[in-house]
């Protein structure tokens, strides 16, 4: 798996990550990171807390825009296209880029299906058997379909925290985005829902490029192709998660996967 | 000795500060006397706190016994539906005013409702704008101008101009003081929506004004809904404004340039006159203006009920 994954990473980077710092006021929050995530893979990025990982994942989206302080030097290319390019709209980046984040957010206001379909239909897509067959066809990707099929307009705050997170990622797949990025999408569910969580994160690869912040050493090792370690902004190593965690090149990273500090 | 009062102050004098600051008199031990005295003191101030409280209810009752006892005798079938008899006759009633209320605060809905509510998020959404903190600042100094220097300023800006009273400026002088209302209420159940929501939406890909329309403004639809009504049983009840603007009228209003009666005119007109009859119709007026607002505040309580909870569809 391993030769092969990184061939992949080479020669088909879903991601180009050239010289990427981030700034919020003075403060520099990412330092010139380069990276090349590869396409159809899990790539774990991994840290102690406030090491950037976030900042990293959210610029990725263009979301870190939403801090008026917010500054970026460095570019992101998209499967070859520049997204910080002054002619691209973030809107339309966030439409490639998915997102799910730590706390599952399903639009109170929302049935089930309406939440699953609500990027779709506030984007503009009316025909009703697209947004039912696309209803569908994310649910089953994202594992819920059989849970919810006979109560598709029942409201999702009535599903279980694990069941909310994974209508989450219905709702982000159900744009069909090329990336998907999740922030510690399992840290606040119970085992069950994460083992459910990180089945899905592996099955979901073979037609999504994953990027996925986590605070969990095992998940990482799981459910990871590639790890990058990120230290006070920096990323400190990069590469297949079995070499990350058997034997890294930096001292650094060893401390942190073997729990010495972070 | 200062081993066991670690930080505090220390030597004799600290030994005496500490002393009587935590064991004022009367007793200087946790004794079984001491121990009374403490639940003595927590029955008393208890029982204090009980009082104020109750002591907000009482004019509530106070007023609604007094308007019940005066007014429910002149309240009838005529009440709601003739107009103002002419001095001197017996009957009548308030038709017209209670009509006129319900279009003035029509009347400033259609102007606070739209500019309270798309200000609140103004001032939510976009928070960052640098001229917020003016807008803020200067909504709450206006939520606190008199009532009757609103009616001055709108008396100069439409009345004057107009060459008369009319419902129009009574309208506008009730919708301008919704405005700052609605506005910072908005803001603030604006405010209450998880941010959690506004990121979700904007990672789809949504363009914002449409998280804000679809998404924020939609969760956050009771708390601003309440807002709105807050403000509308604030205005119902003003007068001090309307004597410059509505006027007053003893008939029915055909157009919005004419004067117009309201119930809060029509009680001050009554209850100044020196006429028993007039005094019983003020009583009454001043019972159904409150049971308006009210009926107002019992529709806000269910609906802020449940907000934000899991039912909320």
């Amino acid at each position: 798996m391993t030769t092969a994954a990184v061939e992949n990473k080479t020669e088909k980077a879903a991601l180009a990550v050239r010289g990427l710092s981030i700034f919020f006021g003075a403060n520099a929050v990412l330092k010139n990171v380069t990276i090349d995530i590869g396409a159809r893979a899990v790539t774990a990025i991994i840290g102690p807390s406030g090491c950037g990982k976030s900042t990293f994942l959210r610029a990725i989206n263009r979301m870190h825009e939403l801090n008026p302080d917010a500054r970026m030097e460095g570019r992101i290319l998209l499967f070859g296209d520049d997204i910080y390019s002054p002619a691209v709209e973030p809107v339309v980046v966030r439409r490639r880029v998915g997102m799910v984040f730590q706390k599952s957010n399903p639009f109170p206001t929302m049935t089930i299906a309406e939440n699953v379909t609500v990027g779709l239909r506030l984007n503009g897509v009316r025909d009703k058997k697209v947004l039912l067959e696309r209803t569908e066809e994310s649910l089953r990707m994202a594992a819920l379909w059989d849970e919810v099929k006979d109560r598709l307009h029942a409201p999702a705050i009535s599903l279980s925290g694990g069941q909310q997170q994974r209508l989450c990622i219905a709702r982000a797949l159900a744009v069909q985005p090329e990336v998907l990025l999740m922030d510690e999408p399992a840290s606040a569910l119970d085992p069950l829902a994460t083992q459910k969580i990180e089945d899905l994160i592996i099955e979901l690869k073979k037609d999504y490029t994953i990027v996925i912040v986590t605070h969990n050493m095992q998940q990482a090792a799981r459910s990871s192709d590639f790890t990058a370690f990120f230290y006070l902004g920096e990323l400190v190593e990069y590469g297949p998660t079995t070499k990350i965690f058997t034997k890294p090149a930096q001292k650094r990273t060893e401390d942190y996967v073997t729990g010495r500090f972070g | 000795m200062q081993n066991a009062e670690g930080a505090a102050p220390g030597g004799p004098a600290g030994f005496f500060i500490l002393h009587f600051s935590c064991f004022l008199p009367p007793c200087p031990r946790v004794t079984a006397s001491n121990h009374q005295w403490r639940k003595a003191k927590n029955v008393f101030m208890q029982t204090l706190t009980f009082v104020c409280a109750v002591l907000v209810i009482l004019p509530l009752l106070l007023v609604f016994y007094h308007l019940l006892s005066q007014g429910a005798g002149a309240i009838n079938w005529a009440f709601f539906t003739q107009l103002p008899k002419p001095v001197g006759e017996i009957g009548g009633g308030m038709a017209n005013s209670i009509a006129g209320t319900f279009i003035l605060i029509s009347l400033a809905s259609l102007l606070g409702v739209p500019f309270g509510v798309l200000g609140g998020i103004f001032l939510s959404e976009y928070s960052h704008h640098r001229l917020n903190w003016w807008i803020r600042f200067t909504a709450d100094v206006v939520n606190g101008v008199p009532s009757i220097t609103w009616g001055m300023v709108v008396y100069a800006l439409i009345v004057l101009p107009m060459k008369g009273f009319s419902t129009l400026a009574g309208g506008v002088v009730l919708g301008l003081m919704m405005i700052p209302i609605i506005m910072r209420t908005t803001e603030e159940v604006l405010q209450l929506v998880p941010n959690g929501y506004r990121e979700a939406a904007l990672a789809l890909g949504i363009a914002q004004w449409r998280t804000i329309v679809q998404i924020v403004v939609r969760t956050a639809m009771k708390g601003i809904v309440t807002g709105v009504l807050l403000a509308l049983a604030r205005v119902a009840g003003e007068t001090a404004p309307l004597l410059f603007t509505a006027f007053g009228n003893a008939y029915w209003t055909h157009h919005l340039t004419e004067p117009i009666a309201a119930l809060p005119l029509q009680i001050f007109n009554y209850a100044i006159s020196p006429y028993d009859d007039w005094h019983r119709q003020a009583w009454a007026g001043a019972l159904v203006l409150i049971l308006l607002v009210s009926a107002i505040n019992i529709v806000v309580r269910v609906l802020t009920r449940d907000r934000f909870s899991v039912r909320s569809i």
